[in-house]
């Protein structure tokens, strides 16, 4: 549900801060059949990380974290997560507008098809990408005789991989903050005699500025925690595809405490969005 | 680029505005003929749904015309883009840009129009200089009372020196204080506008203060135009006569009689014959707890009271009956008679306060 979130989070930032009214049920006593399964679930969902905290090796841990591999595939990371929403920023956001603004048949069929990829395994998504991209692929063939451009296996096929993952995040999430914006403000700008394209430009993307802010985030967010599609179509190579997921999950077969330690790098990574975000998602109803 | 703006005509030297505009809609249909020379400004007035302001993003070109024309200086507007038109749209909310200034949202246009940026500053502070702005040009729309983003939309439109200015209920976003002095800002920047302007509005008040003419539509099509006085004197619709305040009814005149066609005869003041529309104030209306003694017959009515609320200083009253009407009286009349709904009374007019008038 985390595309609903968003574009309401950011819908609300829209019209002008996070709704205030909430209804507190606090106090008036919240009726056991609600407040059991809630209990549970919060246990649920913060064990694991409590786990993490307690079990973590903190005195191996300087040095885990300054050993090659683990610099290697944390700025492999941060490399790859940062371009692939680069990326997506560049294709996502007019795709975004494109679903928001324009009226054409099958709009909401695409709409439907742009949002695949949330609810994709990203296994299956890597398949995808190889049979497209791949050496042989439908398209990957004529990029390879053509222009000697191989994707798979590549860095480059790490961005790949993850913007395809991470890009429906953000065209979710900039399509409803562009819903939620005013779009009589682009009429405006046109009687004042700008284009289209300059009333996008100058009026509707500083409008939406915040909503492209979360969504690049979340996108960030979901590329750099990418695993499925980025193993399956670029490979598992220390140093040029082997990303921090990828690291974890090896690390995890012969060194448990490199493994702890290189997923409590990415705990802090999550915290710091999460605290990054705390205005938009921790604040709103 | 902004001499590229309109594809004049050669030849042609007809000023100002000349409109045919027909939107289709399926369920709604408009069909107007809006003509305007330069410096007039012309009003569009009409209850809601009318489709006045579906005539006014016409104009602007944010809507399609079905078919018709639009004319501008002699310039074919029909296909031209709304970019493209030398035409200011101060709308009904403004919609100031909320993350640019006061100074940014006037140059915003003369910026488009390719403008330098230092240009279109100097552009947009002599604007808000003109509209006693100066002060609030550093100043975000968010910032701004609400009459001071009226003038700054206001600014706004005129800063491309638009061909026609269009306003979309300029002033139905204020509040009753400001709204006095902004209307009579807004007529002092109207009267001194070079070219056609068009408002619409469906406040009586704010259309014969701002126009000097006005067309009255319902349902998308004229039913009414003429000066504001006219308009005011002889209604043709029940919308209008209701805007201005009168009783209006439609019949056939014989000499000072007039038959309505439901039945009723009004006795009136003018020689008339063939059919006439009779109008009359509902404070030309007295009426009697009982029947009058010694009155005469003529203009007096069995009514009954179908409701009752203040207008300003006065109780409105309405009644059906013979004749359906209203009839202002004073609070105290209105005890005396101890007026409630239900309550029957004896209604009369004089024919001196009659009004008849050919259809």
């Amino acid at each position: 549900m985390t595309q609903l979130d968003t574009s309401d989070a950011a819908a609300e930032t829209l019209k002008g801060g996070p709704g205030r009214r909430r209804v507190r049920m606090t106090g008036r006593g919240v009726p056991l059949p609600l407040l059991i399964p809630a209990l549970v679930g919060l246990a649920f969902l913060l064990l694991p990380l409590v786990a993490l905290l307690v079990r973590a090796p903190w005195r191996s841990l300087p040095s885990q974290l300054t050993s090659t591999e683990v610099w290697q595939a944390l700025q492999l990371s941060l490399f790859s997560a940062t371009a692939a929403t680069a990326v997506s920023l560049v294709l996502g956001v007019p795709l975004a507008w494109v679903l928001a603004r324009t009226e054409f048949p099958g709009r909401g069929f695409l709409r439907a098809l742009v949002t695949l990829p949330l609810v994709l395994p990203p296994v299956v998504g890597g398949v995808a990408l190889l049979l497209a991209l791949g050496r042989n692929g439908v398209v990957g063939q004529w990029l390879d005789s053509w222009f000697g451009i191989t994707l798979p296996f590549t860095t480059t096929g790490v961005v790949v991989a993850e913007a395809f993952v991470a890009m429906p995040f953000l065209v979710i999430s900039v399509e409803g903050t562009l819903r939620a914006a005013d779009p009589r403000y682009e009429e405006a700008a046109q009687t004042l005699g700008a284009s289209r394209f300059t009333a996008f430009r100058r009026v509707t993307l500083p409008l939406i500025a915040p909503g492209i802010a979360a969504g690049a985030v979340l996108a960030w967010a979901r590329a750099l925690g990418e695993f499925g599609a980025t193993i399956t179509f670029a490979g598992n190579f220390p140093g040029r595809t082997q990303t921090m997921p990828l690291a974890v999950y090896l690390a995890l077969q012969n060194d448990p405490e490199a493994a702890i330690a290189l997923s409590l790098v990415l705990l802090a990574v999550s915290i710091a969005v999460l605290a990054g975000l705390r205005d938009r998602w921790m604040t709103t109803s | 680029m902004s001499n590229l703006r309109t594809t004049a005509i050669e030849g042609t030297d007809d000023k100002g505005l000349d409109a045919h505009l027909i939107v289709d809609r399926g369920t709604f249909r408009l069909d107007i003929e809006l003509t305007a020379a330069p410096g007039d400004v012309v009003a569009l007035l009409g209850p809601n749904g009318a489709g006045k302001t579906t005539a006014l993003r016409a104009l602007a070109g944010l809507v399609h015309l079905t078919d018709g024309h639009l004319r501008l200086d002699g310039a074919e507007l029909d296909r031209t883009p709304p970019e493209s038109r030398p035409v200011g749209v101060v709308f009904q909310d403004y919609l100031l840009f909320p993350h640019l200034t006061a100074l940014d949202n006037v140059g915003f246009g003369p910026r488009c129009q390719s403008a330098t940026k230092a240009e279109s500053r100097a552009i947009a502070a002599e604007w808000l200089d003109r509209m006693g702005l100066a002060e609030h040009a550093g100043a975000k729309p968010r910032r701004l009372s609400g009459g001071q983003a009226q003038r700054v939309a206001v600014a706004r439109a005129l800063a491309t020196r638009p061909r026609l200015l269009l306003l979309d209920e300029p002033l139905a976003a204020l509040d009753a204080r400001t709204r006095l002095d902004v209307r009579a800002q807004l007529r002092r920047h109207l009267a001194e506008f070079e070219a056609v302007a068009v408002l619409v509005t469906h406040d009586p008040l704010d259309a014969m203060v701002l126009a000097d003419r006005l067309v009255v539509i319902e349902q998308g099509s004229i039913v009414q135009e003429g000066t504001p006085a006219d308009i005011a004197r002889h209604p043709r619709t029940d919308y209008i006569a209701q805007l201005v305040g009168l009783n209006l009814y439609k019949g056939r005149a014989d000499g000072h009689t007039v038959t309505l066609d439901t039945g009723p005869v009004i006795t009136t003041t003018e020689d008339l014959q063939g059919e006439v529309f009779v109008a009359f104030p509902p404070s030309g209306v007295t009426l009697y707890g009982s029947r009058p003694t010694g009155a005469s017959a003529r203009n007096l009515w069995h009514c009954e009271v179908a409701g009752l609320e203040t207008h300003g200083d006065q109780i409105r009253v309405d009644l059906t009956g013979e004749l359906p009407l209203a009839a202002d009286l004073t609070t105290v009349a209105a005890a005396e008679l101890d007026l409630h709904q239900g309550a029957l009374v004896w209604a009369t007019v004089k024919a001196t306060q009659t009004h008849a008038y050919p259809a």
